[in-house]
């Protein structure tokens, strides 16, 4: 039932309402609403059963694995979320004056040194809002850096055509064409095509590595080589920096700026499609153009650097500062980690997501690349299933819902055909990742026995499969009140 | 190790299935010259009580004064009932719906969300949020571009009544697709948007014309003549609007004879804290015809196989992860959680609630303008109609008034010295529900206290310079 259904006219929260209408004298008739929206008109029991009930149909990862690959969906510390939510944070304006802003500034100045240290990088902004801004920011100082040199002929970004989407959107959306770079059979980036595609219009290239198909770029340092001998500059896609966090740094692999999802590898919630954070990070060459603001230190405590402080930035991205509240929790968590539990994190995603990939192979599955290490993540591919059982990925997928298992990342990367990327995290115990494997087992054994089981799941779920082309053609985004 | 389960015996147990010796095994295939050693700048770890102690000694070096800043963000009560229940562990931790059937709750409060922000706006259609008010505004004026066919300009009418960081944000993030931003002055002594000084633009190819109400000083704008104006000469209407206002003020979707095109604004005074600046949401709504030109996610109702009713993502074919370079955005995440609790919150305020939230807004604005305006040495700078927001112009320099009323427990507003030197001494001052009587006084004597000083000194330095 929707909460609209439930609304009858005139009834509402009182406790949560002004007691009062005062008479409204200064706005003219003409800008006035003449009629109410239709809200819904419900007690405050109503509206919080109808959205507990709400919540208990999702799959979460308190509720749930969720080994959503390139997600890192780990599990978010309430301690955390509890700090971050004092209430001095939380009442807190962002228009402040800096003097009575300290406890906060500090907290992010702080952050700016930690992924400085993890990334090594020189210079950092934590402006940007999700991944996909701080790759718009990372892309268009890119561009100011090129345009600041007089070198206007660059107008092309290379993207590895296993990249995640938002990399060719984002190069797009600065203005730049974009030019797919082949993956080889080992899924390393293709040299030679590399070679082909660079000259005096490359711009630069969007790297993540380990990248998608979860493998280390082994040939990095010679990419990084050739790239800037061709005038180009390197961007680190940090989607997954889980995998390497603490031991090895993009900065030393000759990547010159990048982002990083804190709401994946710094255990900030996903909160059912964001809010993320992309802070963005560079070397000594793109320094003056990291987007503001940015936090700064000087004899009299912590404040916020702006244009006037920054005079080639290419400057603000949102209305204040970025996704604040979620930048707080991603400093609570490194804090509570430390120097020796950073690396800690990568080493435990990798052993996780080698220890699944190991024994999915032993019960029967086919990885993507069977000889190469996975790095926090891997992929199997259904080829053989599809063709031997008529079995596609999306049934594995949906059928693994019924064992109460969210499904792993499906149908990309592109290139991999009927493909599930599995990412692990660091944060499950065997156990967890050994029911995993004996759901999997159970699936293929069904696929055997009784395909048309994984062909008409989910089954156990509030609703069975959804009628996608239905909801395409015909629209319904908002609900009719005249129903 | 605070998160990571495995004893050693389950490593043991994990390594021999994988065959290797030991972790580090893991990691042969990165060259062995990147490797770090420990990561010395990085503080020791804590555990939860010792991080505990830690932030809440810092937490107290952020002071939250009496809050009269408005600028883009603003207090309202919140209902304990939206974030006990928005942060509960199933919305709060679960990802993007890409699993429709193991996201059924997700979905069906997007789609709950979509239908009150449509409500609200008086438009036909909405999206599931976008990342805040500047950004959603940026991706408005992307839509038009894209929607307004029969313009090949790409030239934006942006009234410098419009907020300051919104323009910016706006600009630093179109101007690299060839879209030009042209500044539109405000009438000095109303504080809104001169018709007359649109009409040179009258005979010019023109994409769209942004249109701010309340506009960034709090003032009303004459939405109707602006919005007739604009699609006379073809100019699409993009409108950013204050949702709580909607509970007062005329929806943009009846704005003129046929209503804005494209509406977006900031979400956060609907029950999101002010929280030192983020995370809020951006929300957009438009007109039936402009769907397919929207950016972010969008929830639809259908049907699974037995016909029974379900929700899910539609129109995906819009964006990024399936069109890549030929996207309508970039955007990704979006901010489902702060949606969450908007959703609640809307549902808690209803239209009655709604309503009276801006009304007393509204009301204790004027109260504390005849108040202020009867000390000497301060004035109302324009004359419009205002919501919850005016622009105050004083004498004395406003850093000094700021300084003043923030010992005496103030946050006395927001300066317009940076960005609207033009006008001198000038703060944007705020009232939401939450002021009270005792409130508004407070803030009038700290403000004579204050000016009376400031009086003093400046006479007793006439007398020294004698």
């Amino acid at each position: 039932m929707l909460i609209f259904n439930e609304s009858s006219p005139k009834r509402h929260a009182k406790s949560q309402i002004p007691a009062t209408l005062p008479e409204v004298t200064g706005i003219p008739q003409n800008l006035r609403r003449q009629t109410a929206p239709r809200l819904p008109e419900v007690s405050e029991l109503q509206a919080v059963r109808h959205f507990t009930r709400l919540s208990q149909l999702n799959f979460s990862i308190d509720t749930q694995f969720y080994p959503l690959g390139s997600c890192t969906m780990k599990y978010n510390p309430r301690g955390v979320h509890a700090l971050a939510s004092l209430e001095n944070f939380l009442q807190h304006h962002p228009l402040t004056p800096d003097e009575h802003s300290q406890g906060f500034l500090q907290c992010l100045y702080e952050l700016q040194e930690i992924l400085k240290a993890v990334t090594g990088m020189q210079g950092i902004s934590l402006a940007p809002m999700a991944g996909a801004q701080g790759e718009f920011a990372g892309v268009a100082m890119i561009r100011a850096y090129h345009q600041a040199r007089g070198d206007h002929e660059r107008d092309e970004i290379l993207v590895p055509d296993a990249a995640h989407g938002t990399n060719p959107a984002s190069a797009v959306m600065c203005g730049y064409k974009v030019h797919e770079i082949k993956t080889g059979k080992d899924g390393d980036v293709d040299i030679d095509a590399l070679k082909q595609a660079l000259g005096p219009k490359t711009a630069g290239i969007m790297l993540t590595n380990p990248s998608t198909l979860g493998v280390f770029e082994r040939r990095i340092l010679e990419i990084a080589d050739l790239v800037h001998k061709a005038g180009g500059l390197l961007y680190y896609d940090g989607a997954n920096l889980n995998a390497i966090l603490g031991k090895v740094r993009p900065g030393d692999m000759g990547f010159d700026v990048m982002h990083m999802n804190l709401h994946k590898t710094f255990a900030t919630p996903h909160g059912g499609g964001g809010p993320g954070a992309g802070p963005v990070a560079t070397n000594e060459r793109l320094l003056p153009y990291l987007p503001v603001p940015i936090v700064g230190k000087n004899k009299d405590g912590y404040y916020w650097q702006g244009n006037v402080d920054c005079p080639q930035t290419i400057g603000r991205l949102s209305a204040f500062m970025g996704n604040a509240g979620i930048l707080l929790r991603a400093h609570l968590y490194a804090r509570m980690l430390g120097r020796k539990g950073l690396p800690r994190v990568s080493c435990y995603a990798t052993l996780n997501a080698n220890y699944l990939l190991a024994r999915l192979q032993e019960v029967g599955y086919t990885a993507a690349f069977p000889k190469r290490r996975a790095s926090h993540e891997f992929i199997l591919t259904l080829k053989q299933e599809a063709q031997d059982y008529g079995i596609t990925a999306n049934d594995v997928a949906k059928r693994l819902l019924d064992f109460g298992i969210h499904a792993p990342t499906m149908y990309f990367p592109l290139l991999v055909p009927e493909c599930l990327l599995i990412e692990p995290t660091e944060t499950e115990s065997k156990q967890q990742l050994d029911a995993f494997i004996d759901a999997m087992q159970a699936i293929r054994h069904e696929m055997q026995t009784n395909p048309d089981q994984l062909r008409t799941a989910p089954h156990t779920l509030p609703v069975t499969r959804l009628d996608d082309v239905k909801a395409a053609r015909e629209l319904d985004v908002i609900y009719n009140f005249a129903d | 190790m605070p998160f990571i389960p495995h004893t050693d015996a389950d490593v043991k147990t994990m390594l021999d299935a994988i065959g290797v010796n030991k972790i580090a095994d893991l990691f042969d295939e990165i060259p062995p010259e990147l490797f770090i050693d420990e990561l010395t700048s990085v503080p020791s770890g804590l555990n939860e009580m010792e991080l505990t102690q830690l932030i809440r000694k810092r937490a107290k070096h952020n002071k939250i004064p009496t809050c009269f800043i408005g600028a883009g963000a603003y207090e309202h009560h919140i209902p304990a009932a939206v974030w006990q229940t928005a942060s509960r562990g199933e919305f709060m931790t679960a990802y993007t719906p890409y699993q429709a059937e193991a996201s059924q709750g997700s979905l069906q409060l997007i789609y709950e969300f979509q239908t009150m922000m449509a409500e609200l706006t008086g438009m036909d259609v909405a999206n599931a949020s976008l990342y805040d008010g500047a950004t959603a505004l940026a991706e408005a004026v992307l839509m038009a571009v894209r929607c307004n066919r029969k313009s090949k300009s790409k030239k934006i009418l942006m009234p410098l009544s419009v907020h300051p960081h919104y323009r910016h944000a706006t600009h630093n993030i179109v101007h690299t697709q060839g879209i030009e931003l042209i500044e539109v002055p405000f009438d000095q002594t109303q504080g809104i948007i001169n018709l007359d000084a649109l009409t040179q633009y009258a005979n010019d190819d023109i994409t769209a014309l942004v249109i701010a109400q309340p506009n960034f000083f709090g003032n009303l704008e004459h939405v109707d003549e602006l919005t007739q104006w604009a699609h006379e000469h073809n100019i699409l209407v993009v409108s950013v609007v204050n949702p709580t206002s909607l509970g007062l003020l005329k929806p943009p979707g009846l704005w003129g004879k046929s209503g804005a095109d494209i509406v977006c604004g900031e979400g956060q005074p609907l029950g999101i804290p002010l929280a030192c600046g983020g995370p809020y949401f951006g929300f957009m709504s438009c007109q039936q015809q402009y769907i397919r030109q929207m950016p972010g996610r969008i929830v639809g109702r259908t049907h699974d196989a037995n016909g029974k009713e379900g929700f899910t993502l539609t129109l995906q074919a819009r964006e990024q992860h399936i069109r890549r370079g030929k996207a309508k955005s970039n955007i990704c995440t979006n901010q489902g959680l702060l949606v969450t609790a908007a959703t609640i919150y809307l549902s808690l305020m209803g239209p009655q609630g709604l309503e009276r939230v801006a009304a007393h807004a509204h009301a204790n604005l004027q109260q504390l303008i005849a108040k202020v305006t009867a000390l000497p040495d301060v004035e109302i700078l324009f004359k419009a109609a205002n919501f919850h927001e005016a622009v105050l112009r004083f004498k004395h320099p406003v850093k000094d008034i700021i300084k003043q009323l923030g010992k005496a427990g103030i946050l006395a507003g927001y300066p317009l010295t940076e960005y609207y030197p033009e006008l001198g001494e000038c703060l944007l001052v705020c009232t939401t529900e939450t002021k009270t009587d005792a409130d508004l006084e407070h803030y009038v004597s700290a403000l004579a206290q204050c000016l009376q000083k400031h009086n003093v000194n400046n006479a007793t330095e006439c007398v020294r310079s004698d």
